[in-house]
């Protein structure tokens, strides 16, 4: 098993498999009267959030505790960060503390990297800038294979702000590990130029040849629709446009908001996806969002199960 | 008798047909120690304990007509030895519909050692439910007991030496039934 969950280029499709699998047996678990597991007694996980979080600290907070580690979270705000401290010293505080896990979201991409050079204990990747956020795409493929029954020859359009998308990213690499075949669609501004290179991991898989990632691309949501299995809407995420990225946010939700005209071309098996938080009326109207079609309360529900398989296979075994 | 001295000794403890009917015998004694198995559940052990719940069932509806809800309980998660591996995947865990509420569960598992798997099912079972008692059903008791636990069924009993290792095999999961034991220099 590996030791840090940095980038989804870390899972080989076996490795990826056996979290899913684990995450299925995790939330068969969950329906049971005492939730509580205790796998992880004594084990101490830190939550390391730079950035501002709902689900993705509170689920790996519950999925911690229900295998009974013990959680301390930490946030930027009102911590010795706001008085300047660096990364690196508060690095090594938790290294001091003995810290087995820390898991982290920074708006820098590669601080995880950083902190793995660090720190003893594993790292985990909460999301890191416009980087990764690897948690995220296994539990939106365990929803994808729960839901439709297989991952192998799926096909997965991500559409919108993919430029600035820590998900689409992840989930381009462990999608295409696991068989599935993914279009990116959104503006051309909100595409990189150069995808292949963009999409090029940020380090040689085991084995050391550069894992290869099979995304297409397309400027035209409505013609892609029809031929999709999985569509997963992405947040505009404002906070982190400089620069004005298309015209106004009518034109944008006009040619790639998904409302319900738009998700009737859809097969009639596919599901929607968002990661959450969604601005409703921008890139998935409301009714989109709550039929029965869209997975997004799922997708949480899912998390909890896909980061206690997560935690259980970095820091169950032997160390 | 294979020659004592042999570098890696390989005993065949029960046959395939030795292992039918010791199955049998458990699920013949399961009825007369249950007065007939009522309220009773079997829950296998992942692997080979599932299987082997399963047969149990199938016998004692083949003797009495009786179905035995029939379901199986990882234990993986509340393993003591975990930090002493590498990570193991987790088995199934289900239980069959009734629960296991105020019913009497038989652990079912292939081989009795250390005692410690029973421990761990005993805790896991405390998690899921609130059995008026439980019971253990197993193949081989090879001895050994780290723990004060005891089996109310065994299959047979084999004196071992630390050092050799039992093989359970099971057409189910291994493709063939057979009980061996490997290993040691005795």
């Amino acid at each position: 098993m590996i030791k840090h969950l940095r980038s989804a280029a870390d899972l080989d499709a076996a490795t990826a498999t056996l979290i899913l699998d684990t995450a299925a047996e995790m939330a068969a678990l969950a329906g049971r009267e005492v939730k509580k597991l205790p796998t992880l007694r004594g084990r101490t996980v830190v939550n390391l959030f730079y950035e501002d979080s709902t689900r993705t600290r509170i689920s790996f907070e519950a999925a911690a505790k229900r295998l009974s580690a013990d959680v301390i979270n930490f946030s930027a705000k009102g911590s010795s960060v706001s008085k300047g401290e660096s990364l690196k010293d508060t690095a090594l505080t938790l290294q001091a503390m003995g810290a087995d896990a820390v898991v982290i979201r920074h708006s820098a991409s590669g601080a995880p990297h950083r902190l793995a050079s660090w720190v003893d204990g594993s790292v985990i990747n909460a999301g890191d800038g416009t980087h990764e956020h690897p948690t995220q795409a296994l539990l939106d493929a365990y929803t994808m294979r729960s839901r439709l029954g297989r991952l192998d020859g799926l096909r997965v359009a991500i559409v919108g702000d993919v430029l600035h998308s820590r998900v689409a990213r992840s989930n381009v690499l462990l999608l295409s590990t696991l068989g599935a075949s993914v279009t990116l669609v959104g503006p051309p501004t909100l595409i990189p130029v150069d995808i292949a290179a963009a999409l090029e991991p940020a380090e040689p898989t085991r084995g050391g040849k550069p894992k290869e990632t099979s995304a297409k691309v397309s400027y035209d949501l409505d013609s892609v629709l029809p031929d999709m299995d999985v569509v997963m809407m992405l947040r505009v995420q404002t906070e982190r446009m400089q620069d004005s990225f298309f015209p106004s946010a009518r034109e944008y939700s006009r040619r790639y908001g998904l409302d319900l005209a738009r998700m009737r071309k859809l097969p009639e098996h596919a599901i929607v996806m968002h990661p959450g938080p969604m601005n409703r009326g921008m890139e998935i109207t409301p009714e989109v969002a709550d039929s029965s079609r869209s997975t997004i309360v799922e997708q949480v529900a899912n998390g909890v199960s896909a980061r206690m398989a997560v935690l259980y296979l970095l820091l169950g075994g032997k160390a | 008798m294979a020659s004592p001295r042999a570098d890696t000794t390989i005993r065949i403890i029960l046959t395939g047909s030795d292992l039918h009917r010791v199955v049998d015998r458990i699920a013949h004694q399961i009825l007369e120690k249950t007065s007939g198995a009522t309220g009773t559940v079997l829950l296998g052990i992942p692997t080979r304990g599932v299987p082997l719940a399963q047969r149990l069932a199938a016998r004692i509806h083949a003797f009495e007509g009786i179905d035995v809800p029939v379901g199986s309980l990882d234990i993986t998660l509340y393993r003591d030895d975990l930090r002493l591996h590498a990570t193991r995947a987790l088995g199934k865990t289900e239980l069959p519909g009734g629960g296991i509420d105020g019913r009497r569960v038989i652990l079912v598992d292939d081989v009795l050692f250390s005692g410690r798997t029973v421990r761990a099912a005993l805790d896991a079972l405390n998690d899921v439910g609130r059995p008026s008692s439980v019971q253990l059903a197993v193949l081989v008791d090879r001895g050994h007991r780290q723990l004060p636990i005891r089996a109310d069924y065994v299959g047979k009993n084999i004196p071992t030496a630390l050092s050799e290792s039992v093989r359970v095999s099971l057409t189910e999961t291994d493709g063939l039934d057979e009980v061996k034991l490997t290993g040691g220099s005795l």
